[in-house]
């Protein structure tokens, strides 16, 4: 059981595709106006990869190494149309909110990377839960991303109002807000990571000192 | 008149890298260096060019037989199937353009600026001409941005930034301030 969590929980914190990984920045950047644009994203992100995963992982024995990479372009392709229609179908504001961002999907580096790394080395439910990990890592970032430039460019959050019109940082919301916003939140996990690591090597000193005196 | 237009707001109003978020990856990945971000230009604008004629062609294709669904697996196909061509008749032809592109050509074909360029061709209905001069246009701009943020990030080698900064993060927020710059030319053109 713990192996499988592990699977899981891979992507979402330690390997974050966003903020570890900084894989598929275009949509991270581009889409994160509102938390509710980032969920949006994040969920269209997570659906086509969760399904190209579980296709790959069954015909990986099937596809010859050397045509490998066209099979899943295809493949992936395949389902972000479908995703592409069926958003056009049953959520038309967010569609047309996201725009040109679905189809791009299909050139989302996430989603050609863990076909590539992981779906086609590894059995179904592997993969399911990888790309579940993988894809609600990918979609947790951009909805943090999509809060922050929320709360500071307009005062709401998922549409509900904090505080409105009282302090607005109009420039989070436009192009320049996501460079920074984004910078800021890399910045402050490899603070993170950083000072976990120099915390453990004191403990480690001090645990070698404490040892050396007994 | 209007292709003009078209070609000027593609490089500064809507810069593909800063304003429209196309292309990020290689616009962190390989501008670390003047030259290297040059050549990657060089290979953007050429694939950007041909993907654009060839797909605004095809698209005309697919509407005639009622396939317009289909373009977004058409398309990336045949951006990556030029990618591998360009490569290969490079080699023969030209060695010494191969050489100077070299890596970089492989890469085109997940950069999202080439797909990204070819659906809006289509999305905003551009004849040829127009599409050829977009096409330009974006390939310029995407060069522009990449080359003025190398030639950025030479110098933050030697700055001295907080640790938790330096990399991917540091890159980031200078490309924020960089990206502030071309705010300023927004609303300039109206199409």
């Amino acid at each position: 059981m713990s192996g499988t969590m592990k699977e899981f929980s891979n992507g979402l914190v330690k390997n974050n595709p966003i903020f570890i990984q900084a894989l598929g920045m275009c949509p991270t950047l581009a889409t994160t106006t509102s938390a509710s644009n980032g969920l949006g994203m994040g969920m269209a992100t997570l659906t086509v990869l969760l399904m190209s995963n579980i296709v790959i992982s069954i015909i990986r024995k099937l596809v010859p190494a050397k045509i490998r990479i066209p099979v899943y372009i295809i493949i992936i392709a395949g389902f972000v149309t479908m995703v592409d229609l069926l958003m056009h179908g049953f959520l038309y504001d967010l569609w047309k909110t996201l725009g040109l961002f679905i189809p791009l999907i299909v050139v989302n580096c996430l989603i050609l990377g863990r076909a590539e790394s992981y779906a086609s080395q590894n059995g179904i439910w592997k993969s399911i839960l990888d790309a579940l990990g993988m894809g609600l890592g990918f979609a947790g970032g951009l909805v943090i991303l999509g809060a922050v430039r929320e709360i500071l460019g307009a005062g709401t959050v998922f549409g509900v109002e904090l505080w409105g019109d009282a302090f607005n940082v109009f420039i989070m919301i436009l192009p320049p807000g996501a460079f920074i916003t984004l910078g800021l939140l890399a910045g402050l996990f490899n603070w993170i990571g950083i000072s976990k690591e120099e915390a453990k090597k004191k403990r480690q000193k001090e645990a070698k000192k404490a040892g050396g005196k007994a | 008149m209007k292709v003009f237009l078209i070609f000027l707001s593609a490089i500064l109003v809507n810069n593909f890298v800063l304003q429209r978020f196309l292309g990020i990856c290689p616009f962190l990945g390989v501008s670390k260096k003047i030259d290297t971000a040059f050549g990657m230009s060089l290979a953007v604008v050429f694939v950007m060019l041909l993907a654009s004629i060839i797909t605004w062609l095809l698209n005309g294709v697919l509407i005639l037989m009622g396939l317009g669904f289909l373009k977004t697996i058409v398309f990336i196909l045949v951006i990556a199937s030029l990618v591998q061509f360009v490569e290969i008749f490079l080699k023969k032809t030209s060695p010494a353009l191969y050489e100077a592109l070299g890596i970089f050509l492989p890469l085109i074909t997940t950069n999202c600026a080439i797909l990204g360029l070819a659906l809006l061709n289509i999305q905003n209905e551009y004849s040829l001409v127009e599409t050829v001069f977009h096409a330009l246009g974006a390939g310029i701009g995407f060069g522009l941005a990449l080359v003025l943020f190398a030639g950025i990030r030479e110098q933050l080698e030697f700055a001295d930034m907080p640790k938790p900064f330096k990399g991917l993060a540091g890159a980031l927020i200078t490309a924020g301030i960089l990206s502030m710059a071309f705010v300023g030319f927004s609303g300039m053109i109206k199409l």
